[in-house]
């Protein structure tokens, strides 16, 4: 092998192991309590958990490549010199929140659009769901991780998808332990929220047992 | 609401009256957008492995609910319904990008500290949640009202879930060394220091605490989900 194929493959071992960080040591749900407020309150059934999950997957996929190209090209000082070099000083990074949410807020509007045009069932099935991804803190949690990690575009892909497919997987595997759940006694006070909680805490537990592998 | 007829009928209501003060008593306990609403848990959980960004959190999370509780309530006739989102959003978003700026001027450390979660204070269910449910029906003040009792009820919550978290987790309160002042420490009377408690600096343990404070609240408020 020369070396500059080495390279390469190196660099593409970097993006699966990123993937496989994102998805399992540094989980959204158990590792950053991102997206806590629809994981808590559409986890009742595995079937909703499932649509919801995947319509995480989808936007986080789109949105953090997207901001990554808005940080690189709009917000980050210097980074309108493409447009003239008398634009090197200029730093509208206090303009990040606003352009990150309004970026989200318009994918979501446009997915929505799009899944109402091309399958309506599944449309049908995720109808209130869609909406709420907008502020579903996971979407802008890894839009801010990425540019506070300095990811590169082929990265910041691979980031938005994994930590997409963590949070489905944390959603599914919730949802199924709460199917379960209903046919337990719990404390009269404990049930619901209450339940739900330590139930994260220990599926938490479970996830650290991933932090020892080192990639 | 019944609560905006009443108001309607006496438009000379003294500046806290008892329903002006039930808007803000309810959210602490009855009605805490935490452990009722379920609204608000990232930041409630992410941020409270110590007591001093805790307290900096609830305080900016305060601010932002009631301004833009305020700001939405005086607008609200003026907003679509159909990009109502967006518009509330745009303003919440402006408002934390001032926090924002403000912590990275004056508490440079704190803001290190909680890093993307000030950003995320945009997402923040308890601030969408109370401009959906509240300040887009009821008057400039009322909102006010709501935006501050609900973010006090945020605030007692989550500097109790970083008091707990911080005594037992690295053995201080507001990074005093409690357990070493009492004399449990290498040179005191038992011989050992106080170690690091894993379980509460990671997530886990604000997962468990939040989950027993929430045992705790319902059974005596006699609560019950079905």
């Amino acid at each position: 092998m020369t070396y500059n194929s080495k390279l390469i493959t190196n660099k593409k071992m970097e993006l699966v192991n990123l993937g496989i960080k994102s998805i399992f040591i540094e989980n959204m749900v158990f590792a950053y309590f991102l997206g806590m407020c629809s994981f808590l309150a559409v986890s009742k059934k595995v079937s909703t958990a499932m649509g919801l999950g995947a319509a995480v997957i989808f936007v986080l996929t789109i949105t953090v490549p997207l901001s990554w190209v808005l940080q690189e090209y709009v917000l980050k000082e210097g980074a309108l010199v493409w447009l003239s070099p008398d634009f090197a000083e200029v730093n509208l990074e206090f303009l990040q929140f606003i352009t990150f949410i309004a970026t989200i807020a318009a994918t979501v509007q446009l997915v929505e659009m799009l899944v109402e045009k091309i399958s309506p069932t599944l449309y049908g099935s995720l109808g209130i769901f869609l909406p709420l991804i907008a502020v579903n803190c996971a979407i802008l949690g890894s839009c801010l991780f990425m540019v506070q990690r300095d990811y590169t575009f082929a990265e910041s892909v691979v980031f938005g998808f994994s930590s997409g497919i963590g949070w489905w997987l944390a959603i599914i595997a919730l949802a199924a332990i709460r199917e379960r759940l209903k046919y337990s006694n719990v404390p009269a006070p404990l049930r619901g929220l209450g339940i739900t909680m330590i139930l994260t805490g220990l599926m938490g537990i479970a996830f650290m047992s991933f932090m020892g592998i080192t990639l | 609401m019944a609560e905006t007829t009443v108001a309607k009928v006496k438009p000379s209501e003294p500046l806290l009256s008892k329903r002006r003060k039930a808007l803000i008593n309810d959210p602490l306990n009855s009605n805490n957008p935490i452990t009722v609403q379920v609204l608000g848990i990232c930041s409630a959980l992410a941020v409270t492995t110590k007591m001093e960004p805790t307290l900096v959190m609830a305080i900016a999370v305060t601010v932002v609910v009631a301004m833009s509780n305020f700001i939405i309530s005086l607008i609200r006739n003026l907003i679509p319904t159909r990009i109502r989102i967006i518009v509330q959003l745009a303003v919440i978003a402006t408002l934390v990008a001032v926090v924002d700026q403000v912590l990275k001027a004056y508490f440079y450390d704190v803001s290190k500290l909680l890093s993307v979660f000030v950003g995320l204070i945009i997402t923040n269910c308890i601030v969408m949640g109370r401009l959906e449910a509240y300040a887009m029906g009821n008057k400039p003040y009322d909102s006010v009202l709501d935006g501050l009792g609900n973010g006090l009820g945020y605030a007692w919550i989550i500097l109790t879930v970083a008091f707990f978290r911080e005594l037992f987790g690295s053995g201080a309160v507001f990074g005093f060394k409690v357990f070493e002042a009492i004399g449990i420490s290498e040179t005191g009377w038992t011989g050992a220091a106080f170690p690091t408690n894993g379980l509460m600096t990671s997530p886990v343990g604000a997962f468990l605490i939040l989950g027993i404070i929430i045992w705790v609240q319902r059974h005596f408020n006699k609560y019950t989900e079905h």
